[in-house]
């Protein structure tokens, strides 16, 4: 079959979906690669270093489109392109199922199958064909580095001859993909970077990345974000007082912000309102990356850059992906090339849509002239759940007394078990003569030795252990070796087997217990 | 003046003995311990011939050298996955002399007590230790000659059949004859019959009828225990050798053979209580046969099982600090020990801590992985004990299971109903990543479902255990 990609045509969009190095490896799976001519160009990959990859050029989007069977591409596909679908063919891509209805009835209509990159399940499995993730991590990064370019001091601290340069500190909100990118970025920088979630347990990711967690003074049990996939959920209205009150501190001493925190299928919460901003100081930079969803601080204004009366720079762009057209084709084009790997398993350049895979089933919107959105939530949990509160320590008077009850019950054990075993041994006193009580002592003391020793022999031991008692049960030669002077043949001849067959066991058992334990070395 | 002799040189062979099993505490001090069981058997059976063993000198040095020879042979051709066959078949041995000891101390018996008071005067050895006995003493004797045979045949035959198992010549899954255990009771409750006939007449038939009942419950107790179960049936007839000897040296009025007798049988029995812990069974529902009845449906699994091939397993090995190993019977079956130990030996060599995790019952004979590993030159001192190293898989960065199934099955933990809930076991699925190489994708012994292959971070490396690790290695070095 045939993979192809179009130059996308959303305005400033710079990414492909198809590099020249995925290319290659979609070529391993059997594939054949076109693309339209020019639709690298934006991104850094010229059509000469396609053609040397093996990549078939096309000059015309409506060719392409035709020749194909499968079309990866990057932005949401607008009406024009999907009408060019029928039902050979699937289309890759951000489909943003949710808020495209009318998209998803055409490509219904049409009978393509349609896979939104999107809705890729949130599972370890499917990290690889993430491209939110993605796509988020550049997000993050270039909102760092535009927030640099407006802001007109050092991120670093410097002691320098022309005097002193504080560290810029940065805020930033939401711990996502996005906020672990910006974290990341900013701490590398030299920036004092603080970082908040309303996951508590993801403190931990932020303090690896070398950035202060803001913990809220605010005692209530936050819902488990494994529960919902991994996304933040709506907070409670105590819990968003508690995290603006704290915002509200913080606004006049950080330098930069920048938000992330977006939940799934909703406007974006506001969280830094304007009385924050009025709060900066003037030069600050608010970089808002929900602005696609409306913000979380309800100035930002999609797509642009103000600056507000006190001199707070707000950036609304949505388009940092593209802003880095290169790293970003070549992060989404593997994404793809992963999620071509899982639908050709045999790797003989044929789609097998697996509806029962949870990642193929998760991500197509739809199939064979059906919608199949929503689909049903994945069979694996998405990720590490929210740690089980500790066990409570003890007291010191509660380890005592647990320590006191058990040494009692074991004293009261070992009595039992003394008082019954010495029982038993005064009732067959009774009974046995005195000859048969003297070996019968013997006896019982040589268990009791044998229990006392055996237990402390070691695991790895065992064997040889089992080789060892092996040869010294041969002792049992010598009572064949005191019957063996008798008179009658018989018993000469059932003794005589037994001193050989013992005489195996002695030798057998102790060369084979001393080879085994030659082995046996330290490093 | 022989007889002080002897006794004391029985009291230096009992303190040897004791010592040798003491010395087994420690790697290092095992080594001198097999000394001392050497030197303690030596001067018990020298002590023997020249106490009360009396007459064919000759013949008894022969036989033993002979059986020497055999026994020589044996130990330095065995290898080392034949261990538990091997330890089986001089179970065997055991149990058979000990019948024939029992036999012998009723023949003779009989010969004395049919002499008169004068002859009587006239005995040596053996027979004269029996000649002074009283009534009452000679029904003790006549019990305990009785229970010697049993031990010994049920060990006979068991061990026979143990070996025919783990050697692969009869077939390891549990067989019954039609009537299962109410045969077994049923031998068991004519052999008791047959001692209070014994008993009352001292006849030869009765202890006859009783050693074919011994024989036949032996080998049919052993037949219905499947092959995993092994372990535990290897010790318990450890500790059956040990006890038959301790009743031969009962009726023999022998004091280094009921100590020895002794220590085996405590050695065997608490090796069998350890091999039952760590299945988290009962002895008796080991002995009985098949796993206990489920309580419940048992759990769904869920997942998929993915396969990896070498080059991702070795990738994965590039980049991990911590390894621990999980060896199982797979690997024994395999051979595969020393690709194991080359892995290892790499991985070192490339600084990155590499560990084995042995589970008790790991194999078919206690500490059965351990000397395999030790063959294969693995240090030992990173070869650890499941309580040792349980608590460090949350720390490790790959988990390897070659050949092990069971004993590394989450569903003991997390599933109720499962048959072997409640089993410890390695907890290697709390390690970042899991390799699991196995043969196919069938169940284990148990035939129990085991969810660790369809885990998140469990990659399948599919086939047999030495290859596989052959490809493995040449991607590693």
């Amino acid at each position: 079959m045939k993979i192809g990609t179009p130059k996308e045509i959303f305005d400033g969009e710079a990414r492909v979906a198809m590099t020249p190095a995925s290319a290659l490896q979609l070529q391993k799976l059997g594939y054949d690669c076109a693309i339209e001519s020019g639709a690298g160009l934006a991104a850094g990959f010229s059509d000469a270093t396609y053609v040397e990859a093996g990549v078939e050029v096309i000059k015309t989007a409506a060719a392409l489109w035709k020749d194909v069977d499968i079309i990866a591409k990057v932005r949401q596909p607008n009406e024009t392109e999907l009408k060019r679908l029928n039902g050979d063919k699937t289309l890759i891509s951000f489909f943003n199922p949710a808020g495209n209805e009318d998209g998803m009835a055409l490509a219904k209509s049409k009978g393509a199958n349609v896979i939104a990159m999107e809705m890729v399940p949130r599972i370890s499995r499917a990290q690889k064909m993430d491209a939110l993730s993605s796509m988020a991590n550049i997000a993050g990064y270039r909102a760092v580095i535009e927030a640099g370019n407006n802001f007109g001091r050092f991120f670093t601290g410097q002691i320098t001859a022309a005097g002193k340069v504080p560290p810029a500190k940065v805020l930033v909100v939401g711990a996502g993909v996005a906020g672990l990118a910006a974290i990341g970025t900013s701490t590398s920088l030299g920036a004092i970077t603080l970082a908040f979630d309303v996951r508590p347990e993801v403190a931990e990711q932020v303090e690896s990345m070398g950035a202060e967690f803001v913990y809220l003074d605010f005692e209530e049990e936050q819902q488990d974000g494994a529960a919902t996939g991994g996304y933040a959920s709506v907070s409670s209205p105590e819990f968003r007082e508690a995290q603006l009150a704290k915002f509200r501190e913080l606004a006049p001493e950080v330098d930069i912000v920048i938000t992330t925190a977006l939940i799934p299928n909703r406007e974006a919460p506001e969280l830094w309102t304007a009385d924050m901003v009025a709060a900066m100081k003037p030069g600050s930079v608010i970089v808002d990356l929900a602005a696609e969803k409306g913000g979380n601080c309800k100035l930002t204004v999609m797509d642009e850059k103000i600056v507000t009366d006190n001199g707070v720079t707000i950036i609304g762009y949505t388009d940092f992906p593209s802003r880095m057209a290169s790293q970003a084709s070549t992060l989404y084009s593997t994404n793809i090339r992963h999620m071509m790997t899982d639908l050709t398993p045999e790797k003989d350049g044929q789609i097998n849509h697996n509806m029962e895979d949870d990642v193929i089933r998760g991500a197509t919107v739809t199939h064979q002239g059906e919608i199949t959105f929503p689909p049903p939530p994945p069979k694996v949990a998405a990720i590490a759940a929210q740690k089980k509160p500790e066990v409570k320590e003890l007291t010191p008077e509660e380890k005592r007394e647990a320590e006191v009850a058990a040494f009692k019950a074991q004293t009261k054990q070992q009595v039992t078990l003394l008082a019954v075993a010495g029982g038993l041994i005064l009732l067959v006193g009774l009974v046995a003569p005195a000859s048969f009580m003297q070996h019968f002592i013997v006896f019982v003391l040589a268990c009791f030795v044998g229990f006392q020793v055996i237990w402390g022999v070691a695991h790895s031991l065992h064997t040889p252990l089992m080789a060892v008692t092996n040869a010294i049960s041969s002792i049992i030669i010598l009572g064949a070796l005191m019957q063996i002077g008798s008179s009658s043949f018989l018993v000469i001849l059932l003794a005589a087997l037994s001193v050989f067959m013992a005489g195996i066991n002695i030798f057998g058992g102790f060369l084979v217990t001393r080879r085994m334990l030659a082995m046996f070395q330290k490093s | 003046m022989e007889f002080g002799f002897t006794t004391a040189a029985y009291v230096v062979a009992a303190v040897l003995f004791i010592l040798s099993l003491g010395g087994l505490s420690g790697q290092e001090s095992a080594k001198r311990a097999v000394w001392y069981g050497i030197v303690g058997m030596g001067l018990a059976v020298f002590a023997t011939l020249v106490g009360p063993g009396s007459g064919y000198w000759l013949l008894s040095l022969l036989l033993i050298a002979a059986g020497g020879a055999i026994g020589t042979v044996v130990a330095q051709r065995v290898q080392m996955t034949e261990m538990p066959q091997l330890v089986a078949a001089m179970h065997s041995l055991v149990g058979l002399a000990a019948v024939f000891v029992g036999f012998n101390a009723h023949l003779e018996l009989g010969n004395v007590l049919a002499l008169d008071d004068s002859a009587k005067k006239s005995l040596e050895g053996f027979a004269y230790l029996l000649a002074k006995k009283s009534s009452v003493e000679i029904n003790i004797l006549r019990v305990e000659v009785f229970l010697g045979i049993f031990i010994g045949a049920v060990t006979f035959t068991g061990s026979v059949v143990a070996y025919g198992k783990l050697a692969g010549k009869v077939s390891s899954a549990a067989t019954k004859l039609p009537g299962g255990h109410m045969l077994n009771a049923g031998a068991a409750g004519l052999s008791f019959l047959c001692l209070i006939w014994y008993f009352n007449t001292g006849g030869f038939l009765p202890l006859f009828i009783m050693t074919l009942a011994a024989l036949f419950i032996g080998y049919h107790l052993i037949m219905g225990i499947g092959g995993a179960d092994m372990p535990v049936v290897v010790s318990m007839l450890n500790s059956y050798s040990g006890w038959a000897a301790a009743a031969i040296g009962f009726s023999l009025g022998n004091d280094l053979l009921i100590v020895v007798g002794a220590l085996v049988g405590s050695s065997g029995a608490i090796l069998s209580y350890i091999m039952c812990k760590a299945m988290n069974r009962s002895f008796v529902s080991v002995i009985l046969g098949g796993f206990g009845g489920t309580t419940g449906p048992a759990m769904e699994v869920e997942g998929e099982q993915i396969a990896i091939d070498a080059e991702g397993v070795a990738t994965a090995l590039d980049e991990a600090d911590s390894v621990i190993i999980i060896p199982g019977y797979g690997m024994a079956v395999a051979q595969a020990q020393q690709n194991v130990a080359e892995l290892t030996r790499r991985l070192r060599a490339k600084g990155k801590e590499v560990r084995f995790a042995i589970h008790p019952v790991a194999g078919r004979l206690p500490g059965h992985m351990n000397v395999l590993l030790a063959e294969a030159k693995v240090p030992y001192d990173i070869v650890m004990e499941m309580d040792e190293i349980n608590d460090d898989f949350p720390t490790t960065d790959v988990a390897i299971v070659i050949g092990s199934n069971d004993i590394v099955n989450p569903a003991a933990q997390e599933d109720p109903n499962s048959p072997i809930a409640g089993m410890p076991v390695l907890e290697c699925w709390k390690a970042k990543q899991v390799f699991v190489s196995k043969r196919g994708q069938g169940t284990g012994y148990s035939g129990i479902e085991n969810p660790l292959f369809y885990k998140e971070n469990t990659r399948m490396f599919y086939g047999d255990a030495k290859a596989s690790l052959d490809t493995l290695l040449t991607m590693i070095n």
